[in-house]
């Protein structure tokens, strides 16, 4: 079974929020609502600067609090790939899982239902990348099988130096910056 | 905070961004008046346990059909609070063993007959005159004291998983580190109680059961500080996020309405006044259960407002 | 195929008199009655190239079930590889635009009111075509000028030139990247061109200075310097502000601003000095390094780091580095290059380090490109002219070759000097963006007796126009044939792939219908512009229906650098690399660049500077849904402590006043470590002025509006803006 998940790299990454777009069309995302985003960090004193440039979504975890406190089941992992999806027509719009998300990934759609970043499941079942990592004009996404240790995804992982997002909340993300 | 990290995110996301404020009033009311009926339940069940019913003002009659209606109108507010309404059966075609929202609906399930059951032990003449059958029930309810007495013990059981839940609900949501501590359930469970018994206070018509809750009140308030201490002592001794999480009732954004309104008008001013009037130096008067019930709900809406403005830190550029 | 153009031609008949506010209405039932057309089931995907900037990527458009879904890049398309940058891919925003231009408008009060009479494309063009006969018989065809940006614009120079007009220019001259071609002609004899013929992915050493790779999002560049990021390449960024590029430098030169000059001339002594130069490189092709070196190694890093603020050290750092990697080391000559007034010799300066550096024509520098070329339409040749054009009156500014000054012929339309101007014809630009100082542009409009504004949405200029033509979005209509010159020959085609929502026409049919009412109907022989376009690649062997299917036709690969057996060409007067420029000492200026001390900002007061956001372009996609979505407004970046100073915090709103009084629009203060103290930026485009583009109202501040100083270049005429002051206005 594959685990998949993407390797960002933040060296290459210029933040032009492509990524953002993308998503938007692909999914027909509404105007105000964002499935994925850019984060900047910029850290030190003029002109001595550290900055660091993320494209950030929901990070598919292993840990998902998001999952585990959904009432109707509606919010899941699906089997292939270890995806966390949410089933719109199960989804009573609660908002558990909003609150549950470290990451602030998810938001309710005007429609009623929890939504965030599906990995593009529906492309990926075709052989194809999301539509994030087949757009960025840096190449700085990978996707893939972080359970293969022959996928360019895990190969970076066991190259580069990398970090997660907030890993004191044990969620255990799938998604891996490298610096 | 390093004042020299700047945290930029193009991320605009309604009630997400820049703060989480996805619950607004409805939770905070919801789990105010759950809490506040848990505690009812419980009152009402130990008076049913205790054989209080045979007195004929006893407070357990009342009790009951007012959670009923306050419970109702909770479960109302948490309905406005769904936004995708008429999917809220999915509720109930399902059980979620890790959900607590899932746990809460069907303790909820289980709550309305132990209610009805209190209910039914000595129905008001409104509703006999409208179904005379319910006297029967209630005479044949009578005749068994082994019933009474168990229906006060699920009351009191379902009380106490009802007033539990309500913070189950928000201390489970790990992501929170304001709510991620295994004592808010307690927390809300004694604020739960307090509000009832000052409640009951108020509409006591039977002294002994009035004076014996304003005492209770007096417990309850004391342990509530209580737990508040050990809720700080908690986040403070842990990690950065969970101290910052504290630090945002005990004097950041939070903290003016926490002091006065939580702990200043909400405990400590009924807290003395009750004491005062238990030991008979100033007579009895609306002015602390009010307190006590007011500040029971400011602070759901503090621990649901700051909970959700707490967050976790990126550790990796610190 | 556009059977449709035609079938909404007829129908149209009769003027429907509105206010400007009761637009939307009436252009609703237009849309309707266009739903007649038949939509086709399924999911189609059609190749063509984009507008939303001028690269002109391949892009494959996704329609299913005859709506518009999503644009792609089209992975055949060397420009883009595949991969749109952000504005491309948020191109069906451009199609969805709710407050596009819908059918055309004939102003019915003062200028600038923005108040229309909605009227035919039959009236229309008779209104224009009365106005033009009568400009032509008064002053003579040449009174009519055309600014016009894009390669939209083709039909409507064939019109103009066929009409007997020489005036013909853009903003892209001497408001954007002039002075850098001509600082590159001046000393290579060519220019750098656009795209930018930069071998950015094989630089080993990249020099960016001022240029935000990154957040100008000039795809083909993006994407190699991502690559060059990746190969590790050293990266030297020198910019007053922390741009996204200097976090990824190895170097990053927080440089003075209007100081660059001094850096690039310090740069060229060390490495003249140190003899790090590529000395085979320059005695095969260079002239007059002799008297260039003697005249070089006065500028030491000491005397630069007076002007700039860099650390000596890392001036010699840098030029050693630099040297190290030559010739795979290009020091970037920029795009928008109108800064400071002295732009051409800065540019210059930088030609001739990459001289010294033997990078051009050189295998990660500058390569040398080649188009894949079309032959043109046979036409019939134009009238002759009767004048020359006025922008540059006895050659003032001696090398503005190959383009027109727009500032000039704005010039001259305020003076009537040498002749009158009395016609202004806009296709997609908005001047009141793209030209210095709005006030003489508002003075010009008010000399003229005919102003037609040709756009897709209601765009500052087009408020100020007698006349405006609604145009289709670039996924709704062909243009001409994309061949621009890069690494290797291609040529694109742009086609529609979904019909004009209302009763907005292509500029080919415009220029066709407007040019035959001009009596001009011999110029416009074809039938339409798939004749047009299938005539012209039929002269190379190919034909429409192939190119429509391909989207993109490939030429044979070549050699792209002088060591792969390219011959080193330079149409300098010597024929050579020109260290020292006898053009220019014959002219008056300076054979070998100096530094000019710029003025500084007084107490109180900031530089402004300005730039680009990866999601706009210039201030013409800030309508668009999906890109407005991710940025609606601009921001100030002001210097934290200078902030703290201040009392400014972020997200506080203030306005800008500069040097001349002028006050901008509210903007919003990003108090930031990432910028030096005696500036501020924001992005350009913003804070727009048209009551007709809601979405954009007053969003943000405008640049454009406080530059009302400029610096002239005297070698070309392009305008330094960089030379505005501003303060903070706190009451907001």
């Amino acid at each position: 079974m594959p685990r998949y998940g993407m390797v960002i790299d933040t060296r290459k990454c210029v933040g032009c929020q492509d990524c953002v777009i993308a998503c938007k069309t692909e999914n027909n995302i509404p105007e105000g609502y964002n499935r994925d985003w850019i984060v900047t960090e910029a850290k030190g004193k003029f002109p001595d600067i550290q900055l660091e440039i993320r494209t950030e979504r929901c990070n598919h975890c292993s840990e998902t609090p998001c999952v585990s406190c959904c009432p109707t089941g509606a919010s899941h992992i699906q089997d292939v790939g270890g995806v966390v999806l949410v089933e719109h027509n199960m989804c009573i719009g609660c908002k558990a899982c909003v609150e549950a998300c470290p990451y602030d990934a998810r938001f309710i759609h005007p429609d009623g239902y929890a939504d965030k970043c599906t990995f593009c499941i529906h492309r990926v079942e075709k052989g194809q990348k999301p539509a994030c990592v087949e757009v960025c004009p840096t190449y700085c996404m990978y996707f893939g099988d972080l359970d293969d240790p022959n996928s360019e995804v895990s190969k970076l992982l066991q190259s580069r130096k990398w970090h997660i997002n907030l890993p004191d909340a044990g969620t255990q993300p799938n998604i891996f910056y490298l610096v | 905070m390093n004042a020299l990290l700047e945290i930029t995110t193009t991320r605009n996301n309604p009630h997400v961004d820049p703060s989480m404020a996805m619950w607004e009033w409805q939770i905070p009311v919801y789990l105010f008046l759950g809490g506040m009926v848990a505690g009812m339940m419980i009152i009402a069940g130990y008076f049913l346990f205790t054989g209080r019913h045979k007195e004929s003002n006893c407070s357990c009659f009342f009790i009951p059909i007012v959670s009923v209606v306050l419970l109702s109108l909770g479960m109302f507010a948490l309905f406005l609070d769904l936004a995708h309404k008429l999917y809220v059966w999915r509720l109930y075609t399902t059980f979620q063993f890790t959900s607590p929202m899932s746990w809460g609906a069907w303790i909820l399930i289980l709550v309305y007959p132990a209610l009805i059951a209190n209910i039914l032990i000595k129905p008001t003449k409104w509703m006999t005159d409208k179904l005379p059958i319910l006297l029967d029930y209630s005479k044949k309810m009578n005749e068994h004291p082994f019933l009474v007495k168990n229906i006060g013990i699920a009351n009191m059981i379902l009380g106490m998983m009802l007033g539990a839940y309500t913070g189950v609900l928000l201390s489970t949501l790990g992501s929170r580190p304001l709510w991620n501590t295994s004592l808010l359930w307690v927390l809300f469970l004694v604020s739960g109680l307090s509000a009832a018994a000052a409640f009951v206070h108020l509409f006591a018509k039977n002294k002994y059961e009035s004076e014996l809750l304003a005492k209770a009140d007096n417990g309850f308030l004391v342990i509530e500080l209580f737990v508040f201490v050990m809720i700080f002592l908690g986040l403070l001794s842990s990690a950065r996020p969970h101290i910052e999480a504290a630090h945002l009732l005990l004097s950041g954004a939070y903290a003016p309405v926490f002091w006065v309104f939580v702990i200043g008008i909400g405990i400590i001013v009924p807290l003395i006044i009750q004491l005062l009037a238990v030991n008979h130096k100033v007579s009895h008067t609306a002015i602390a259960p009010i307190l006590v019930i007011v500040g029971g709900l400011i602070l759901r809406f503090v621990i649901v407002s700051a909970g959700q403005f707490s967050h976790w830190f990126n550790a990796h550029l610190h | 195929m556009n059977s449709l153009s035609r079938r909404k031609f007829l129908k149209i008949s009769g003027a429907t008199v509105v206010t400007a506010a009761a637009l939307a209405g009436s252009a609703k039932t237009i849309v309707n009655a266009a739903e007649s057309f038949s939509k086709k089931k399924g999911l189609e995907i059609i190749p063509s190239y984009c507008d939303l900037c001028f690269w002109k990527c391949g892009l494959l458009a996704y329609v299913k079930d005859g709506e518009l879904w999503k644009v792609e890049g089209n992975p055949k398309d060397p420009l883009s590889n595949g991969r749109l940058c952000p504005r491309g891919t948020g191109g069906v925003g451009a199609h969805y635009d709710k407050e596009r231009l819908k059918s055309p408008l004939i102003r019915k009060s003062e200028r600038g009111e923005e108040k229309w009479v909605e009227v035919t494309w039959n009236e229309v063009f008779d209104y224009i075509t009365d106005k033009m006969n009568k400009l032509k018989t008064d002053y003579g065809p040449e009174s009519m000028a055309l600014f016009s940006h894009g390669i939209g614009g083709s039909f409507f120079k064939h019109m103009m030139r066929a009409y007997g007009s020489p005036n013909e220019t853009a903003p892209s001259f001497a408001q954007c990247r002039g002075p850098r071609e001509v600082g590159f002609e001046l000393t290579f004899g060519d220019v750098v061109g656009s795209p930018e013929r930069t071998d950015i992915e094989n630089a080993k050493c990249i020099v960016l200075i001022g240029s935000h790779l990154g957040e100008n999002m000039h795809n083909t560049q993006v994407q190699e310097f991502s690559r060059a990021v990746e190969n590790h390449a050293s990266i030297i960024v020198v910019d007053p502000r922390f741009s996204v590029a200097a976090s990824k430098a190895k170097y990053y030169l927080p440089i003075k601003p209007g100081t660059d000059m001094a850096l690039l001339l310090a740069w060229m002594s060390v490495i003249v000095n140190e003899n790090l130069f590529d000395a085979d490189y320059i005695a095969k092709y260079g002239i007059g390094f002799e008297q260039f070196a003697t005249e070089i190694s006065q500028y030491t890093p000491e005397w630069a780091y007076i002007e700039t603020g860099i650390d000596p050290e890392v001036i010699r750092e840098t030029a050693r580095e630099m040297a190290m990697y030559k010739p795979a080391t290009l020091v970037h000559p920029g795009r928008h290059a109108t800064w400071y007034g002295d732009d051409a010799q800065r540019s210059r300066a930088i030609a001739l380090l990459n001289a010294l550096l033997g990078s051009w024509g050189r295998k990660g520098g500058f390569y040398v490109p080649y188009s894949y070329s079309i032959p043109k339409y046979p036409y019939a040749p134009y009238p002759e002219l009767k004048k020359e054009p006025l922008d540059n009156p006895d050659a003032k500014y001696p090398f503005a070759t190959g383009e027109q000054i727009s500032t000039g012929i704005r010039e001259a339309t305020i003076s009537g000097n040498p002749y009158s101007i009395k016609g202004w014809f806009i296709y997609a630009t908005n001047l009141m963006q793209a030209l210095p100082n709005r006030e003489e542009t508002i003075k010009a409009i008010q000399n003229l007796d005919l102003m037609v504004v040709v756009d897709v949405i209601p765009s500052e200029i087009a408020g100020w126009a007698d006349v405006v033509l609604p145009e289709s979005v670039y996924l709704e209509r062909y243009d001409d044939l994309n061949a621009s010159p890069f690494r290797e020959g291609f040529v694109g085609i742009r086609q529609p792939v979904i019909d004009a929502p209302n009763d907005q026409k292509p500029n080919w049919w415009m220029a066709k219908k407007l040019g035959e009412k001009l009596g001009l109907g011999a110029y416009f022989p074809w039938k339409d512009v798939e004749e047009y376009l299938d005539t012209r690649l039929k002269l190379k062997g190919h034909s429409l229906d192939e190119l429509k299917k391909e989207g993109i036709i490939k030429g044979a690969l070549q050699p792209i650098y002088f060591e792969d057996g390219v011959e080193p060409e330079f149409l300098t007067p010597s024929g050579k690399i020109e260290f020292y420029s006898t053009q220019l000492a014959d002219a008056g200026f300076d054979p070998i660049p100096r530094f000019t001390k710029h003025p500084e900002p007084p107490a109180g007061y900031f530089r402004l500077l300005f730039g680009r956001a990866p999601v706009h372009t210039f201030s013409k996609t800030q309508s668009n849904p999906l890109l407005r979505d991710l940025f609606s407004e601009n921001e100030l970046w002001v210097n934290a402590d200078l902030a703290e100073r201040y009392g400014l915090k972020n997200g506080d709103r203030i306005k800008l006043k500069n040097q001349d009084g002028v006050v901008s629009d509210p903007i919003k203060v990003k108090a930031t470590e990432r910028i030096r103290q005696d500036c501020v930026y924001m992005v350009h485009g913003f804070g727009q002025k048209s009551r007709q583009l809601r979405s954009t109202y007053k969003k943000g501040a405008s640049d454009a509006e406080l530059v009302t100083q400029y610096k002239t270049d005297p070698l070309m005429g392009g305008t330094g803006m960089s030379v505005n002051f501003v303060t903070f206005e706190m009451e907001v």
